[in-house]
């Protein structure tokens, strides 16, 4: 049974028969993340982002005294002469007193405005089309409100994180990770090239509250398993790390594919199969970012930390006695079974009955031992 | 709890369904056309600036999320307001009415009740200045006499009451307690560059605990501010006041203590915080250097289409559904205390904006919608950081009880960390943002309260219960909490005994004692490898 197996795994993670050398790699890990972010860097500047009709501004049409206030056949009109084009249709005026359209879209040439126009006029069947540019209704006024309340934000989090985990190490770690998912979700939301609208901002706004979020998850286990590493001269403050990141796997792996499930549902069979193009915006913004929260919370967060950690005296002056005392078992000859000291780092689990077997006994037959003198 | 949630949404008016904002219900639009004084060019900044304080005061107002853009180019320009719903008529007022702002110097103050009307001093002659009491002419008078200001129609202010900024007026204070003749404008509110209230720093640059409202002039306003400064400081009460004027009623009426050069002024007297704040606003209101005529007004649908709405949601139940296959998958039994925790997470969820739209008027936007899928991840979370952490305890042997109640203990305090986390990120974006963003900000502060509360209140409670029952504590192979699948251990427990994975009884003597041969079977399965093998 597939559960049982990843229970078991699960348990084989816990106990640390099956570990993952995440923290040991962890140059790996920043080498390949690395190259994530700059590969989203170059799409973020090579590319850029398309902001939508609420941050630019656009063309609008009104379409007078139509007889049927069905949106499809205006979509289609300015599809003819921009594909790709978000289309937005609304009803102005009540159903029994002749509404109009109101159809908005980015900014058109004059030339596509008066081809629009037509299109639009055909489309119901001559109806009168007036056309005009409008302004953004996201202002810098709403931007510069969201970046500062995102900057006291930040700064209240890190203070938070610092007393909570007595670290701010931690803290820091936290945020290098927020800015990797950030670098990383708009530089792929740009890679796809769909229009950054105000929903898509408020999606790279969640993303940020949940890689945060995420990271807090993993880092209390890392702390949890930390907190008495001084006390203890067995295992380094990176091995205690990594055996938190195995343990809390199984925990990431459920929280993400849970939080996937109604995002990609959105995303995957709204957008592509139903054709619904009005949430497939945040929906891509969160769908990137969930997937880069939990990668970084993971392979970015505690190494980051682990890296900054160790070069705190006391936790390097601490690695460094553990290694000596390897190094002095292996001296020692007290080698396991590769001819290496073996470490297994893992859960304390109590002692166990190794059976009659194990006990010392004495020979049968023939004559007993006797007593030495 | 939850009932009484439920409850008061049934009570409020029927209001189950929360109300909508304008993307997804569609509301009312208003197109206002900016009207200059005299022949004023309209400049890109005017627009801009009208639209920012239209959304202030709209905000203030507590509806969410209205749509404030400008439409045309060059002159042609309007400003299009759209709200949701079915707005009040305060609020209409509020976008409809442009406020109109001036200083003028107060010539005479009296007691709001009608009266009968003073002489008129002989031999008036033409005023000298705008604080000439020369002004006070028989008509004058005669208005000021029977003027009522106890008669709340004479204090519901327009802009059309500002009167001719070269003529004297005569009218209310705002709150009705002060009656005024006030002489021509002098300065006017256009030059008001900014205004707010703060904590009054001494000249040594200390903080102290009076509140005042600081106002800053644009060049003109500063001569026109000095000039007036200069001739009221010297003259006797009540004519070295000035009135701020707005809408034709009198909002403050400050004494000049001295000439002010520099065009920094600072309004101080008994404020509070709240009316410090309050005045401020109503000064940058007023500021606004355009006045607005309403073109049309009219009804407007959804801006998001109605049928690709659905189709969005439908996905996402669809997603939900999913959620719900997974988490029977990975928890067997206990899948299903994460789904009630969920379903009354959103039950509550619901209720609460329900009751919210009632009574602050809250509106759910698409920004919330997105916020409250991204709560049920979040919200999942917590069940599975718990779940885990009881199997990791089932792991070290544990019975269920005792699993429970000590993985609890240690998950508490990890939920509790990341879920402050979530709220402070709500709570800031809340009060420092404006507009979609606040929206979002509300849905994911409610939803971490939410999260929490069923969490301590429901799923803990839930599964402390469920671990007594044997279908759980005997680890049901349904029941996702089967130590031997798990791979807990088995366990020595002294005097010859373990406890192995099949029989996690409480501690008490088995029936019957296993052979040597079943015990080293266990030991065998527990670990699941040769590792038991003889040493």
């Amino acid at each position: 049974m597939a559960s049982t197996r990843m229970s078991r795994w699960g348990a084989d993670l816990y106990t640390g028969r099956k570990s993952y050398p995440i923290v040991q790699r962890r140059r790996w890990w920043y080498t390949l993340s690395g190259v994530i972010i700059v590969v989203s860097a170059l799409l973020l500047i090579f590319k850029g982002i398309t902001p939508s009709i609420d941050f630019r501004g656009g063309s609008e049409f009104i379409i007078s005294g139509v007889s049927s206030t069905e949106q499809q056949p205006a979509i289609d009109a300015v599809h003819s002469v921009k594909p790709d084009e978000q289309v937005r249709v609304s009803v102005v005026g009540v159903a029994s007193s002749s509404p109009s359209l109101r159809v908005q879209t980015s900014k058109l040439s004059s030339d596509q405005t008066t081809q629009a126009a037509d299109a639009l006029s055909k489309a119901y069947d001559g109806a009168n089309v007036s056309s005009q540019f409008i302004g953004p209704s996201w202002g810098a006024d709403v931007t510069n409100k969201a970046v500062r309340g995102l900057l006291v934000f930040l700064v209240l989090v890190s203070l938070v994180m610092t007393i909570y985990f007595r670290n701010w190490r931690m803290a820091v770690a936290a945020l290098v990770a927020l800015v990797h998912d950030m670098i990383i979700t708009v530089g792929m939301y740009a890679g796809v090239g769909w229009e950054v609208s105000p929903a898509t901002v408020i999606g790279f706004l969640t993303i940020l509250g949940y890689s945060i979020y995420d990271t807090v998850v993993v880092f209390d286990k890392v702390r949890e398993n930390n907190a008495r590493l001084l006390d203890q001269k067995r295992y380094t403050h990176a091995e205690l790390s990594n055996l938190a990141l195995n343990q809390t796997l199984v925990r990431s792996i459920n929280t993400s594919v849970v939080a996937l499930l109604p995002v990609s549902g959105i995303l995957f069979i709204g957008a592509f199969l139903l054709g619904a193009g009005t949430l497939r915006d945040i929906a891509l913004a969160l769908f990137i970012g969930i997937i880069a929260g939990t990668f970084s919370s993971i392979f970015i967060a505690t190494p980051v930390e682990v890296s900054l950690r160790n070069r705190e005296p006391a936790v390097a002056k601490h690695t460094r006695t553990v290694l000596d005392a390897r190094a002095a078992a292996v001296e020692a000859g007290d080698l396991g079974e590769d001819g290496t000291v073996e470490v297994r780092v893992g859960a304390a689990v109590p002692g166990q009955h190794l059976g009659i077997a194990a006990q010392p006994k004495r020979r049968k037959g023939g004559r007993g031992a006797g007593r030495a003198s | 709890m939850f009932g009484a949630l439920f409850a008061g949404a049934k009570w409020s008016n029927g209001t189950l369904v929360p109300k909508l904002a304008l993307d997804l219900e569609g509301g009312t639009q208003l197109i206002l056309q900016p009207v200059t004084r005299g022949n004023q060019q309209i400049t890109d900044q005017d627009i801009t600036q009208a639209i920012d304080i239209m959304r202030q005061r709209v905000d203030a107002s507590g509806v969410s999320e209205a749509q404030i853009t400008s439409q045309g180019s060059g002159q042609n320009r309007n400003i299009v307001v759209a709200l949701p719903g079915t707005p009040s008529k305060e609020t209409l007022d509020l976008v409809r009415q442009s406020a109109q702002m001036f200083f003028r110097p107060v010539l005479k103050i009296g007691a709001p009740a009608a009266g009968t009307p003073d002489k008129a001093a002989a031999n008036l002659g033409t005023p000298a200045n705008n604080s000439d009491p020369a002004w006070l002419t028989q008509d004058v008078l005669d208005t000021f006499a029977t003027l009522d200001c106890t008669d709340p129609k004479n204090l519901s202010g327009t802009g059309n009451q500002s009167g001719d900024p070269a003529k004297p007026l005569v009218t209310c204070s705002k709150d009705g307690t002060t009656k005024y003749v006030l002489g021509p404008v002098d300065v006017y509110g256009k030059d008001l560059s900014s205004a707010n209230s703060g904590l009054k720093t001494t000249q040594t640059g200390q903080l102290t605990n009076e509140w005042v409202v600081n106002l800053k002039l644009n060049a003109s306003g500063t001569t026109a501010f000095r000039d007036a400064s200069t001739r009221l400081v010297d003259l006797t009460s009540p004519r070295n006041q000035f009135a701020i004027v707005l809408d034709g009623l009198v909002i403050s009426a400050p004494r000049m203590d001295s000439i002010i050069p520099n065009g920094q002024a600072e309004i101080s007297g008994s404020f509070t915080r709240e009316s410090a704040a309050t005045l401020a606003r109503q000064l940058n209101f007023g500021a606004l250097p355009l006045t607005f005529t309403v073109q049309s007004e009219q009804q407007i649908s959804a801006t998001l289409g109605s049928e690709q709405l659905q189709r969005g949601i439908l996905a996402g139940l669809i997603g939900l559904a999913l959620v719900v296959v997974y988490s029977i998958f990975q928890y067997r039994a206990l899948g299903f205390v994460t789904i009630l925790s969920l379903a009354v997470a959103a039950g509550a969820t619901y209720a609460l904006i329900g009751l919210l739209s009632w009574t602050q008027g809250y509106r759910l936007s698409l920004p919330g919608v997105a916020g409250l899928i991204v709560a049920i991840g979040i919200t999942a979370d917590s069940f599975i950081v718990y779940f885990e952490r009881v199997r990791d305890e089932l792991r070290d042997g544990r019975t269920l009880p005792a699993a429970v109640s000590q993985g609890w203990s240690r998950a508490k305090r990890t939920i509790l960390a990341s879920d402050t986390v979530n709220f402070l990120a709500a709570l800031v974006l809340y009060f420092l943002a404006v507009g979609g963003v606040r929206g979002f900000a509300f849905t994911l502060g409610l939803t971490t309260i939410v999260d929490l509360a069923v969490v301590f209140m429901l799923t803990h409670p839930v599964l402390a219960l469920l671990a007594k029952t044997r279908f759980f504590a005997e680890g049901h192979r349904f029941s996702g909490l089967d130590p031997s699948a798990l791979g807990a251990r088995t366990r020595y427990v002294g005097r010859g005994r373990v406890v192995g994975p099949d029989e996690p009884a409480e501690g008490g003597e088995p029936e019957r004692r296993l052979t040597i041969a079943e015990r080293r079977a266990a030991a065998n399965a527990g670990s699941g490898s040769t590792e038991g093998k003889d040493a």
